[in-house]
């Protein structure tokens, strides 16, 4: 999909960004660009995109060389997405997502519609979001429009630098699950830069992990971190490797369903005979349907005279998609140190437990050992 | 002296509507001009790699600015005889205040430009606008107000300069000065004076309220915030 060619840039000043950079993006695959600052990582993004022209080399997209094309039409074919988010403050959030659209000359309703469903897409309500100004939303609102306005005209190859940088770290967390899912959905061809380990191990399918221009290392995330081709990749990857091992790990990889799982509607004995039978503090309780409620703890039993009565909602929920070391900081502000593994309609798909992840833990350090 | 004044607007008022009208229309061609010629000039100095053709600009712009308006209608006259234009009256009075307009709309129109935020105009490259639709979509919206506030500046500033501009016979508010200061008029002489005031201030209120109204929505939300 994307190709670079022994590409090569030299500044005006002499300062050699990129050397001999050959890389190849196939189709739908999530390619992190990852290294310190100044590694030539968001040089070699812009070249893609010929927002910085390339001194050697070619690149060719889905086979045709970016110098051929007319470069105003080739940029409208690619998202583009930056660090600053860069929304335009005298637009609407419709007219900032119908930007490329507009460009390209989609009629105005086509435009509307297009931006209501993205809008949808990254989880705002078009209903309240789409007239209002840039000014008027929150940081991480801003980013969220950002995304969709890069897939505004729904371009099959998305760029994005540092696209979740300007933001605090909870809410860059959330969005970079709710963009993981939107790409599972929609299989764009993706280059991402960030000099964020932890974020390249958790968005890309694949990492090229580059120093001084040159690309030291390209490979899965596994790979990355079990096989560091120099020191420097395994100083970059940073020396508490099997905790960042459970970044790779999905709570769906670990979870349990627990022996018993309580319904809201059980009577208190029920519920105490079921604790006991197990030697168990606590147990989850679901309703009808399935839908996880939250959990009762044995001693709040003694005091209520319903489950409903008893019941601690929970803290936090994972998702299937949740990676271990999120799911691991979830635990600790859990009262029961377990965490609910829920699907989208909330129903309970397993538990994640202190003893599951020691498991994982304990099978990475014995085969380190062989 | 404020009651014989006072006596002569009652008594007059045709009089002062048709010097008022006058002056008005002076000022407001002038800076039509003024802002049609600005405008293009800053928006042309402000492109890529002329820094230096900018600052020549701006320099050479401020250099008029600090001719005393009696020379440069001095000069003007000489100019438009040595062509054959009509050498005194309304056309070098208009010239030289569409000169004088110059310097704050050039130099507001360059200054916002140069400061529209570098990441808006990445987004706009990157998304694959042309040089033109950067400038009219993104660039331009964003600079008006600061564009709008150089206007302002130099209406206010000429709504003063023009009535002297009577003394080459254009007409307007200084009509009654010059009447009145050759004739120890003095009531006349407050009439104009107080006139051109009065207009300056309306003429600022108004450019204020446009200064508003032309500001972009999004832009005007973002200050209350």
């Amino acid at each position: 999909m994307i190709r670079l060619e022994h590409v090569s840039k030299v500044f005006a000043d002499g300062t050699e960004a990129v050397k001999d950079l050959s890389l190849h993006i196939s189709e739908g695959e999530f390619c992190v660009f990852l290294g310190p600052s100044g590694c030539g990582k968001t040089t070699s993004l812009k070249m893609i995109n010929r927002l910085i022209p390339i001194t050697q080399g070619k690149i060719l997209i889905q086979g045709i060389d970016t110098q051929q094309r007319n470069v105003n039409e080739l940029r409208r074919d690619i998202g583009y997405a930056i660090q600053n988010i860069g929304l335009f403050p005298h637009l609407t959030v419709a007219q900032n997502i119908g930007t490329v659209p507009m460009l390209k000359h989609w009629p105005r309703e086509k435009r509307r519609a297009r931006a209501r469903e993205l809008l949808d897409l990254v989880g705002m309500p078009p209903d309240t979001f789409i007239d209002r100004y840039p000014s008027e939303l929150s940081g991480g609102q801003q980013q969220r429009v950002g995304v969709a306005r890069c897939l505004g005209a729904d371009p099959p190859i998305l760029l994005m630098d540092e696209p979740f940088g300007a933001i605090d770290p909870i809410t860059r967390t959330k969005l970079q699950g709710e963009f993981l899912k939107i790409q599972e959905r929609l299989q764009k061809t993706i280059a991402f830069v960030t000099h964020d380990i932890d974020e390249a191990i958790k968005m890309g399918d694949t990492i090229a992990l580059m120093k001084d221009g040159e690309l030291v290392q390209y490979a899965d995330p596994a790979t990355l971190l079990a096989e560091p081709k120099t020191r420097f990749v395994r100083d970059f990857v940073g020396a508490d490797r099997v905790l960042k091992g459970l970044r790779l790990l999905r709570a769906r990889d670990v979870m349990k369903m627990p022996k018993h799982v309580l319904r809201i509607d059980d009577s208190i004995s029920q519920a105490v005979e079921a604790l006991d039978a197990r030697r168990r503090q606590w147990l989850p309780a679901v309703d009808d349907s399935g839908r996880f409620r939250g959990w009762v703890e044995r001693e709040d039993l003694e005091s209520s005279e319903s489950l409903e009565e008893a019941l601690t909602p929970a803290v936090t929920t994972a998702s299937p998609r949740t990676p271990l070391n999120e799911a691991l900081s979830m635990m600790l502000a859990s009262a029961t140190g377990a965490v609910a593994v829920l699907d989208d309609e909330d129903a309970l798909l397993g538990l994640l437990s202190f003893g599951a992840i020691r498991d994982v833990l304990a099978a990475d350090d014995e085969s380190d050992r062989e | 002296m404020l009651q014989q004044a006072w006596q002569y607007i009652v008594g007059h008022p045709d009089k002062l509507l048709e010097w008022t009208w006058q002056h008005l229309q002076i000022v407001l061609v002038a800076n039509v001009i003024a802002a049609v010629v600005g405008v293009l000039l800053g928006v042309w100095v402000s492109g890529k790699g002329r820094e230096q053709l900018a600052e020549g600009v701006i320099h050479a712009a401020s250099i008029l600015m600090t001719i005393p308006s009696l020379a440069l209608f001095g000069i003007l006259m000489g100019i438009l005889y040595a062509l054959s234009l009509p050498s005194i009256g309304f056309l070098p009075v208009v010239i030289a205040l569409a000169l004088y307009g110059l310097l704050p709309i050039i130099r507001n129109t360059h200054t916002a430009l140069r400061e529209v935020d570098p990441a808006m105009i990445e987004a706009g490259r990157g998304m694959g606008m042309s040089g033109v639709q950067l400038l009219l979509k993104v660039k331009m919206p964003l600079a008006v107000p600061v564009i709008m506030a150089g206007l302002r500046q130099a209406m206010v500033m000429n709504v003063g300069i023009a009535a002297i501009g009577s003394y080459l016979g254009a007409g307007g508010l200084g009509q009654p000065i010059f009447r009145g200061l050759g004739n120890y008029r003095k009531d006349l002489v407050l009439v104009g004076a107080l006139t051109v005031s009065l207009l300056a201030i309306i003429i600022d209120l108004l450019m204020a309220g446009v200064e508003r109204l032309t500001t972009p929505k999004g832009i005007r939300i973002g200050r209350k915030h």
